[in-house]
């Protein structure tokens, strides 16, 4: 007769199996979500849970903002209320020369049959927190997949160009800024047309890589986008070179810029529309429709042959 | 239940929903905008090492992985990062736990504190595998603030747990 211990004394698996296999689990979930990017699923069901806690834990701030402008004198009201009039007025005769100009632009890009330049739109939303991760530059905006926001879409404010939404949850969205790691912007600098890309560095600023040493580029110079991506709208200003460091040992020069938009600063932004995808010319889209008809070709094939096997 | 060594009064069971309580108001602690400020103590793990040297029995690894999962979907971070710091804080906290509680509080303290720092060298080992740097040593002044904030809060989380003392000549305990 095998001796079994009482039911008094389980206690359900061993403290080391238990560890073994949850730290295999985080292990398996970062190493999918670091590569793979197919958990995002997951990420939305869990955002269900967190995001009413956050919003909780937002409400303190969010209330003693709303008492400090609510307890704004009447003065400074009045006189912030005399400084947007003024700017307005002061701005009317630009804006009304660059509807001019704008229609004059639509005019002769007809004439030369080139392509019209699309309206940009879009929708304005709020920063609410930015990640709690030191090593993110991260930020969550207010609207998500009930405004229709979608991962891909770029996030401007009134300097120009803060980020990209990068993650989609049903009432935030989380957008990467320009500054952060991973994140790149095709540009163009204004005064020569020279086309490149920058890249974040993480620490506020951004890089342009790749440059030579002997590349016309100053201090002063601004980076616009040049729209080359077909995600963000050409012309937009992103950032102004800073510092340019040309060692003779490296083949390419450092330079470094800032954005020209309030990217750490919370505030509102706007979320562009996505631009519709640009159509091939006809040649290159025939190619692509009998690559497309061969791949479904082969896929039925395939499924075809399958039960042969069995 | 175990009595710790500074203290010789006869605790009453913990109840299940101040665990629960005391684990979602460190999870809201957390989610407070404190992102600029680098040192801030992770309440989350101190609350978890507490009740799992506390009670191991009641708070382990699973809820310190359910825990880690919700703030990494908070901080936008990479799913798991926190699930695994937490994990091994909750192991490290209940397998420890016979040999914390023998100590007066103040060396408790001294004894959560690698736990802590063990939550914070995970979450960096973790980015710098995937590529980041170290954003600085004050990065690991939070283990440091919330190895201080040991004592206060065993206070505080045992408060519940104490019987109102009322003298019975009659009556030996």
């Amino acid at each position: 007769m095998d001796q079994q211990p009482p039911p008094f004394f389980k206690r359900g698996p061993a403290p080391v199996a238990l560890l073994s296999f949850y730290v295999a689990l985080s292990l398996a979930l970062l190493v999918v979500d670091a590569r793979f990017q197919t958990l995002e699923v997951l990420r939305q069901a869990l955002s269900m849970f967190t995001h009413p806690v956050q919003q909780l834990a937002h409400l303190p701030a969010q209330l003693l903002d709303n008492a400090g402008s609510y307890f704004a004198s009447a003065a400074r009201l009045q006189a912030e209320n005399a400084e947007l009039q003024r700017g307005r007025l002061e701005h009317v005769a630009a804006l009304l020369r660059s509807q001019h100009v704008e229609a004059e632009n639509e005019r002769l890009r007809k004439l030369l049959g080139v392509k019209e330049r699309q309206q940009v739109s879009g929708q304005v939303a709020q920063i609410l927190y930015s990640a709690r991760d030191p090593y993110a530059r991260r930020v969550i905006i207010d609207k998500g997949q009930q405004d229709k926001v979608i991962a891909g879409q770029p996030v401007i404010d009134d300097l120009g160009i803060v980020g990209q939404v990068t993650r989609t949850f049903p009432f935030v969205a989380e957008v990467t800024l320009i500054t952060d790691k991973e994140q790149a912007v095709p540009v163009q600098v204004v005064r020569t047309g020279l086309r490149s890309v920058v890249f974040g560095l993480g620490d506020g600023q951004l890089e342009l890589r790749f440059m030579p040493v002997n590349a016309d580029l100053q201090n002063g110079d601004l980076l616009v986008t040049s729209g080359l991506d077909g995600i963000f709208p050409a012309g937009f200003p992103v950032a102004k070179v800073v510092h340019i460091e040309s060692d003779t040992a490296y083949s390419f020069a450092r330079i470094f810029c800032v954005p020209t938009a309030a990217v750490e600063h919370f505030s509102e932004v706007m979320v562009l529309d996505p631009r519709p995808p640009v159509a091939l010319p006809e040649e290159l889209a025939d190619e692509v429709a009998t690559k497309d008809t061969k791949a479904s070709a082969r896929v039925v094939r395939a499924k075809k042959k399958r039960p042969k096997k069995d | 239940m175990h009595t710790s060594y500074s203290s010789s009064r006869i605790l009453l069971p913990v109840r299940p929903w101040f665990i629960a309580l005391s684990l979602l108001a460190a999870l809201l602690l957390n989610f407070l905008p404190t992102s600029a400020w680098l040192a801030a103590p992770d309440w989350l793990a101190l609350v978890i090492v507490f009740w799992s040297v506390r009670e191991p029995r009641r708070v382990g690894m699973g809820l310190a992985f359910l825990f880690g999962l919700a703030m990494d979907v908070a901080d936008a971070g990479l799913l798991g990062q926190h699930a695994l710091a937490y994990v091994l804080a909750a192991y490290g906290g209940s397998s420890l736990s016979r040999r914390i509680l023998w100590f007066p509080l103040g060396q408790q303290a001294l004894q959560v504190f690698p736990l802590l720092l063990l939550v914070q060298l995970v979450q960096f080992a973790v980015w710098t595998v995937a590529g980041a740097e170290l954003p600085g040593m004050v990065y690991f002044l939070g283990p440091c603030f919330g190895a201080f904030l040991w004592p206060l809060l065993t206070l505080l989380l045992l408060l519940p747990q104490h019987q109102p003392v009322d003298h019975d000549d009659n009556r030996p305990l």
